[in-house]
């Protein structure tokens, strides 16, 4: 053996990916042990936004909570609210009116889309891809106008409140929405053109991080990213709540291999999907009396804002309920909804009390990213950014 | 009755607690000393299927003692039903309980949550280390005596 040789070893070495990276969606830091290109281990390092959103709900009125659960997956704002108000209302025991409900789903299943689209755009961008981003936030913007239309805000509205709506739609929202629903399966075309068939991305999604269906339960994994892996499960279809057993879509599946390109298949026809429940949403709510947007219980909605400018009882009562709070019976409840990016839960537990005593937010991203170790594993490095992108993971919703 | 309630009667007739019915969920409270084998007869239960874990929180009950337990929240895809299944932990200085890491996966981050924001000793943990506070972090942040800001 030359001097060389034996001089020569081999060792692994540690990268740091992150935490402030254009590929990781937010920050999150990867530590991983490479053998070469490969990858040995991958140690996600979370927690930089975390904010205490469970450990602030202890300190305030359930009311006071809506703002936080809007910034908990800040691509999907009025999503978070949908799922806490609907774990309040089943403390309280009230069930909004059906007008409320079709409205709520109106506006979840647009930032269904809306959240999607921002995955498509990101998730090509990482893989090189960058014309679909520039599509995708084509038609994000339109659903981000329509939130301002109702709420005045894009990105969180806090527009969903216990016990109903902050307001009915504005004039003019309908028309708007129609124009959408109707422009959009056109829109979808054009990523569908792009990427589908694209054969650089196929190649770079393809038998990318694989997950069997039994292993995709075992690890938590929800919405689309189970759906992937073939578990044909929605929480809308079967744990149907504010009226989604009314509505008419189906559950894609994709190509049921459980790779990348599988959960892009899912995604991409959910689009779809959304658009027509948005579709038979706006039908549902044409035939309800306008207005009927609340809970007729002065303990736990919040009056008209005209009627706290004129009326004393409805003034007293606004006050009453902003100071005091809405206080649930004893009791705990644990409320699942579809979100885009899987199963998000609220754990609640009431004493009786003005403030909860424990908020629990079981959010998708973070189940999800627990198991990016066991998708990289023996994996390039390069594929780990196409792992991240198909997790859809936002940091916010990880680390709350 | 729950099929979960029936198969835990059967089976551990004498680590349940407690059974809530409140506002359509089942919430069965277990004694703690033998949550893996609980969970794993919920789990490869022929009538309960509980394969999926959604979540499992620490819990901080203070000043009630038990002062600390622990919530598992399960699904079952085979009749797409929930149990919330709860413990409490009777050391109230250093609660501990065992890992259901070896059961479901997705219990390994949802464990270290729970130690690093109620400080809850999970036994047979694969790698119980703190995962939203930096290593280096003293304290608890999400129990009741902690301050929410300042010290």
């Amino acid at each position: 053996m030359n001097q060389v040789g034996t001089m020569q070893r081999t060792e692994t070495m540690l990268l740091n990916v992150g935490p402030s990276h254009p590929s990781t969606h937010g920050v999150l830091r990867v530590l991983v042990e490479l053998d070469g290109e490969l990858i040995n281990s991958a140690d996600p390092d979370i927690g930089y936004l975390h904010r205490g959103i469970e450990k602030m709900c202890e300190y305030r009125t359930y009311h006071k909570c809506l703002p936080l659960m809007n910034r908990v997956d800040y691509l999907a704002g009025e999503v978070n609210n949908f799922g806490f108000c609907l774990a309040v209302e089943k403390l309280l025991g009230v069930e909004v009116p059906k007008r409320a409900q079709y409205i709520r789903v109106l506006i979840v299943e647009l930032t269904r889309i809306a959240s999607h689209l921002f995955w498509l755009g990101t998730h090509g961008h990482d893989l090189g891809a960058m014309t679909p981003l520039f599509y995708a936030f084509r038609e994000r913007e339109t659903i981000m106008d329509l939130c301002e239309m109702v709420s005045g805000a894009r990105m969180f509205p806090l527009y969903f409140r216990i016990g109903g709506l902050a307001a009915d739609l504005p004039e003019g929202f309908m028309p708007a929405a129609w124009e959408f629903v109707k422009s959009f399966p056109k829109c979808w075309k054009d990523y569908d053109t792009l990427l589908t068939q694209n054969i650089i991305w196929k190649h770079r999604t393809m038998g990318v991080g694989t997950m069997s269906a039994g292993d995709a339960l075992d690890w938590g994994w929800s919405g689309p990213m189970a759906r992937g892996s073939g578990v044909d499960w929605d929480l809308r279809r079967d744990n149907p709540y504010s009226s989604y057993d009314e509505f008419d879509f189906e559950v894609p599946l994709g190509n049921s291999q459980g790779d990348t390109y599988s959960r892009y298949l899912v995604r991409m026809a959910e689009m779809l999907q959304s658009n027509r429940i948005v579709k038979q949403a706006l039908e549902k709510i044409a035939t309800t009396e306008p207005g009927d947007i609340k809970v007729a219980d002065p303990r736990v909605s919040l009056p008209p804002k005209e009627m706290v400018y004129s009326d004393i009882a409805s003034l007293i009562n606004h006050f009453k309920l902003i100071q005091e709070g809405i206080t649930p019976p004893k009791g705990e409840v644990y409320q699942a909804i579809e979100a885009p990016k899987g199963e998000m839960g609220f754990y609640i537990v009431s004493d009786g009390g003005p403030q909860p005593l424990r908020v629990k937010v079981r959010t998708p991203s973070f189940v999800v990213l627990g198991s990016l170790d066991k998708l990289c594993r023996g994996r390039l490095l390069s594929d780990m950014i196409a792992m991240i992108g198909t997790m859809d993971i936002v940091l916010a919703d990880v680390d709350r | 009755m729950n099929k979960a309630v029936a198969l835990l009667e059967e089976k551990f007739p004498d680590e349940i607690v407690e059974v809530v019915e409140f506002r359509g969920d089942t919430t069965i409270e277990v004694k703690p000393e033998r949550i893996v084998d609980i969970c794993t007869a919920l789990k490869d239960g022929h009538d309960t299927g509980f394969k999926y874990l959604s979540m499992i929180a620490g819990m901080d009950y203070s000043p009630a003692s038990p002062r600390f337990g622990v919530v598992y929240a399960l699904y079952s895809h085979k009749h797409h039903d929930r149990i919330t299944l709860k413990t409490r932990l009777a050391d109230d200085q250093a609660p501990a309980i065992d890992s259901v890491a070896k059961v479901w996966s997705t219990a390994n981050w949802h464990e270290r949550e729970a130690y690093d924001m109620m400080g809850i000793r999970f036994n047979g943990h694969p790698d119980l280390r703190r995962i939203l506070m930096t290593a280096d972090w003293v304290g608890h942040p999400q129990r009741k005596d902690y301050p929410l800001k300042g010290q």
